[in-house]
């Protein structure tokens, strides 16, 4: 399970790094997206995920904390989701009103020099 | 204890009458002026009330505790010295405030002008009286800032927007130093408090941070009291109005630089480089100032050099040290104050009847003004320093100083001639300021003509003080030398001379250097006189000092040259470039670590479970490329494989155990895809290839990031997987699991957590989500859309039009609304126990309100609906700050959560934190910045169509007005049918 979300957590990775590196902004807004996928899964691991294990604890008694998945990286990531999607709003704005003010959809706001 | 409370009263009253001032309209100029002058007049009187508790060496402190981990308290102390300063403030204030009612024209901000006298009275007093020297340093810094707004008071004016900055940049850079030297000269001697860091004179001069507390002190007081090489801020600072500069720029918060010297001898002072840095500059600033007053031709210009020339004496008289300097300086801060005051006041008068202040035009003002005339007079030869005047004895016991002490150094033996050669040009300008304004032929090129008197209340404060230097030159020991003497019991202690002030003390040493001084003087200017006069203006000749063209030059290079270097050397002007530094950086800081890491700690098991979630993430992978391949030329396409992958997260994080993620991821996914397909429409079409796209260097490019993707993907999954495979370590997750049901009273750990444990950081995360859905909202309301973008798509198939296409579609989603109301309320309200929360909650109801948007228009929608984004933000925010504040009221910090179960009827038990009403704030202000962003990008299909031809501005508006035409369109539908 593990190897499996490390091989996914990579392509994520890969496929935004290189979106990021691209000229168009609508590129390298996709890439920020697969990016945070990417990290949000990471952060999401680092808690050292498990199958089944009970979301919610019972109401009373005695807590065993390795029966349940560790909270902590999930509260984390749940902020994460929520801010990454105030940045693409916004990343989004900028973009199409740069895209009205220049012209172009290129990043630097003008075509590279051929 | 009344005398703490009078004390506590006298740092109050200044700013009471400051936020009087500041409330009171302009016009009321009598009103304002007499406010003011009954503040001062109160200041005084409760001083006067307090000269017994600080007569022979008493003080008087008052305490408020404020930041005691960190030893600052307000914490006020008065004590001879402090007290006598008080007076000039409060004394000179008065004349002042009476003064510039009369100065100032009938047009001038009145209220802004006595807000800021008064304010700077506070400051000051603050300065004067703090008993702790942190406060001591932040008074210090709130003067320097009321001086600026003083300054700049006719900021139309670009020489008093010059003047002003300068004047902070060099008196604020003093004060950084001071607060340094306090905090260190605090730390040596072991406390903040004044009285204990006094009486540690000999533990801080020990120790090896002497040098440094001394020079930082030495900076702050030279550039608040303009000594040379920082005095050329104090003749810029002349664009003040007259009474601004009669009583900041010379009686008072000038003097705060020697207050400083004198306050602080007993702890820094006495030692040989005291003597030598602060005596040296002292003298070289007295005969430096003197030589400059002399050529100048602006009235102000001549009395702001005068003054640095009398600051610079003081100064000297400080390093000396000896107790008879000490008091001599003491002596000569009251008797400068008070003659400087009415000399500026004078020049005020000329400037403000004749309308200029230029000596070559002024002339023979007395056959016009005989009053005056005898006022300044008077004031000038108690700055040159005759008998029978106050300025003649400070004059005189700072020669007996110069020539009595004696430390056999040369600087020490030069003393005696330094003192009297600038004293020389002392009497040289107190004389040309004289003789060229009043005497000689009436002038007739003046502005104003002819001038008269001014009138009679404008002179009172003017005649009061040359009443002052009369009375205190002649009868020095009854009207001084008791408040005196209390002053130097108050920085000496027992130390403190026997002194007796006298007239005549017989044909002596300084009284051969006065004569003498008094004599070349007169030389000096009889001879000079045709020179001086003939000169030209202040602004061609050795009147620009080499210093300000210096300070000038570092503040270009500072705050221009430098910043524009180091900017043109690190940023690159792509993009491109920047992201792939960011990238390079990261996997380099990535390489730093691999050796160490196991990177195989356990191998993978295989089986059923397994199979699937590879077949699950087989898809996750394709989508993902995908995207990264058609980014470019098909977005629609990258579009939905991007949110296949983010369908792919949010099962994996349901798999998991992460049900709190997967609801969350799932909302957020569909708006995320909702926004940027609104986004899709006001981008380039595509349709043939970018020119350039396929030759050599952007292939060469391609391949280049290809390869970084590779490295940087490959890299993170074997970092991935070294993390995740090993044996999991106990953490902080643990305390909150333990925890999460005992003290935040929900088994939804992550919800607990979220608003409960670490609520303050969910508090700020909304804060920001408010602030970029604003930020989304205000930069679209003046969005230009590209020209070729800015027609209505055509519909893609011949003859089906748009309505009929979604019509079914449409129905459905209006029909969904309910449900997703339901869904949003049961998201949110078992959000503490199960997952759930405020954060889904509120993206669903914000998808609910989107999906109307999509399945039927803007206006249609609005006229139905009342859809308030914007107040559901301020709602939230406000909703979950008052429930943090209000744990305060049951004395726990600020956002303690409080839970309990509360029982319905028919319901149930249902959980009743306060950390759900925090939610309901969470949830409102999610619900709002969603539906904000997205409906401000809805919004902009109203821009197409009709509105084209319209300037942008006028949208908003007409969007307001379609918006009421299609309401009222909607009513009249709905009447026939009822």
């Amino acid at each position: 399970m593990t190897l499996i979300l490390a091989l996914a957590i990579g392509v994520l990775i890969g496929s935004g790094l290189w979106l990021l590196l691209r000229p168009r902004t609508f590129q390298v807004i996709c890439g920020l997206q697969l990016l945070s996928y990417g990290v949000n899964l990471f952060i999401f691991g680092v808690g050292r995920p498990v199958v089944g294990a009970p979301p919610v604890m019972q109401k009373a008694g005695f807590v065993d904390p390795s029966a349940y998945a560790d909270p902590v990286p999930q509260a984390l990531v749940l902020t994460a989701i929520v801010i990454s999607f105030a940045t693409t709003a916004l990343f989004l704005v900028v973009l199409l009103a740069a895209r009205g003010a220049t012209g172009t959809d290129h990043v630097d706001g003008r075509e590279r020099r051929p | 204890m009344i005398a703490e409370n009078l004390l506590t009263l006298l740092v109050v009253l200044p700013f009471l009458g400051a936020v009087l001032a500041a409330t009171m309209p302009d016009e009321a100029r009598d009103a304002l002026a007499a406010a003011a002058a009954m503040t001062m007049l109160a200041m005084l009187g409760v001083l006067f009330a307090l000269q017994g508790w600080v007569a022979e060496g008493g003080t008087v402190a008052s305490s408020v505790r404020w930041l005691d981990s960190l030893g600052l308290n307000l914490r006020f102390r008065i004590d001879g010295f402090s007290w006598l300063m008080m007076v000039i403030v409060a004394g000179i204030g008065l004349m002042v405030v009476i003064y510039a009612r009369y100065y100032m024209g009938p047009q001038e901000a009145f209220s802004r002008f006595y807000a800021l006298i008064l304010a700077f009275t506070g400051a000051m007093s603050g300065v004067l009286m703090s008993g702790n020297i942190i406060l001591l340093a932040v008074s210090w810094e709130l003067t320097s800032v009321v001086s600026f707004l003083l300054i700049s008071y006719w900021h139309q004016r670009p020489e008093a927007r010059r003047g002003a900055r300068v004047a902070l940049s060099v008196t604020v850079a003093g004060g950084l130093c001071l607060l340094v030297a306090m905090l260190m000269l605090g730390h040596v001697a072991g406390s903040y408090e004044l009285d204990v860091v006094l009486a540690s004179g000999a533990q801080v001069q020990a120790h090896p941070l002497y040098p440094t507390i001394l020079t930082l002190t030495l900076l702050a007081a030279f550039t608040k009291s303009a000594q040379v090489p920082f005095h050329f801020w104090l003749p810029n600072a002349m664009a003040a109005p007259t009474p601004v500069s009669a009583y900041l720029h010379s009686a008072t918060m000038v003097k705060a630089g020697v207050f400083l010297l004198v306050r602080f001898f007993p702890v820094l002072g006495g030692t040989e480089p005291w003597f030598i840095v602060v005596v040296g500059t002292g003298m070289i600033t007295m005969t430096l100032g003197g030589i400059v007053a002399l050529i100048k031709q602006d009235l102000k210009g001549l009395l702001a050099y005068s003054t640095i020339s009398h600051l610079g004496l003081i100064t000297a008289l400080a390093g000396i040290g000896s107790p008879a300097a000490i008091v001599a300086a003491i002596f000569h801060i009251v008797n400068h104050a008070v003659f400087k005051a009415s000399l500026f006041m004078a020049a005020g008068i000329v400037d403000h009847e004749t309308g200029t202040r230029d000596m070559r035009r002024l002339s023979g003002l007395r056959h016009w003004m005989p009053e005056t005339t005898v006022l300044a007079v008077v004031a000038a030869a108690a700055m040159a320093g005759v008998p029978l005047l106050n300025g003649f004895l400070s004059k005189e016991m700072f020669f007996e100083a110069a020539t009595a002490w004696n430390n056999d150094s040369l600087l020490d033996a030069a003393l005696p001639y330094i003192a009297t050669f600038a004293s020389m040009f002392s009497v040289a300008y107190s004389l040309r300021f004289i003789h060229t304004v009043f005497f000689g032929p009436r002038a007739t090129d003046l502005p104003k003509m002819p001038p008269h008197e001014p009138p009679a209340a404008m002179r009172r404060p003017l005649e009061l003080l040359v009443l002052i230097c009369l009375g205190v030159g002649i009868f020095p020991q009854l009207l001084l030398g008791g408040v005196l003497r209390d002053a130097a019991l108050a920085v000496l202690g027992e130390a403190t001379p026997e002194f007796s002030l006298k007239l005549w003390h017989g044909f002596n040493v300084p009284l051969m250097m006065s004569l003498a001084a008094f004599i070349a003087g007169t030389l000096i200017y009889v001879l000079g006189r045709s020179w001086l006069n003939s000169r030209a203006g202040d602004e061609a000749g050795p009147g620009r000092f080499e210093a300000l063209l210096a300070y000038e030059w570092v503040i270009q290079a500072v705050t221009v040259t430098m910043p524009r270097r180091l900017h043109a050397l690190t940023t690159a002007t792509s993009l491109q470039g920047q992201l792939l530094a960011v990238v390079l950086i990261a996997i380099a800081a990535a390489v730093a670590v691999i050796p160490g890491t196991v990177w195989w700690p356990s191998s993978p098991v295989f089986g059923l479970p397994e199979s699937v979630f590879a077949m699950l993430w087989g898809l996750g992978a394709l989508c993902a490329v995908g995207t990264a391949w058609q980014a470019k030329y098909h977005r629609f396409a990258a579009l939905v494989m991007l949110s296949g992958v983010g369908l792919m997260t949010v099962m994996s994080f349901a798999w998991l155990s992460a049900p709190d993620l997967a609801v969350t991821q799932l909302v957020v996914e569909i708006t995320t895809t909702i926004l940027l397909l609104l986004g899709l429409r006001w981008l380039p079409q595509r349709n043939a290839d970018i020119p350039g796209d396929n030759d050599w260097p952007s292939r060469a490019r391609r391949s280049r990031d290809l390869v970084i993707a590779i490295i940087g993907g490959g890299g993170m999954a074997a970092i991935s997987y070294a993390v995740m495979a090993a044996p999991s370590v106990p953490s902080v997750g643990d305390w909150f699991l333990r925890n999460a049901y005992g003290e935040g009273g929900g088994t939804n750990v992550v919800n607990v957590i979220l608003t409960d444990f670490r609520a303050f950081d969910t508090l700020g995360e909304i804060v920001v989500l408010g602030i970029v859905a604003l930020t989304v909202f205000a930069l679209l309301r003046r969005f230009r859309p590209a020209p070729e973008s800015a027609h209505p798509p055509k519909p893609q198939e011949g003859d089906v039009s748009l309505e009929d296409m979604i019509f079914v579609p449409a129905l459905l989603m209006r029909w969904m609304f309910p449900v997703t109301v339901m869904l949003a309320a049961y998201f949110f309200l078992r959000g503490h126990d199960l997952p759930g929360g405020g954060f889904a909650a509120g993206v669903t109801l914000a998808i609910g309100l989107t999906l109307q948007y999509i399945a039927t228009d803007v206006r249609w929608i609005e006229a139905r609906m009342v859809v308030l984004p914007i107040r559901w933000i301020a709602f939230g925010v406000c909703l979950a700050a008052v429930v943090g504040c209000g744990s305060w009221l049951f004395g726990y910090p600020f956002l303690t959560a409080h839970a309990q179960y509360v029982t319905f009827p028919i319901v149930g038990r249902v959980p009743a934190a306060t950390a759900m009403v925090f939610d309901l704030g969470v949830f409102a202000v999610v619900l709002g910045s969603v539906t904000l962003i997205v409906i401000s990008i809805a919004h902009q299909s109203l821009r197409v169509g009709g509105h084209r031809s319209r300037p942008p501005a006028d949208i908003a508006a007409a969007q307001a007005a379609d918006i009421a035409a299609a309401r009222a369109a909607a009513k009249q539908e709905a009447e026939p049918a009822a």
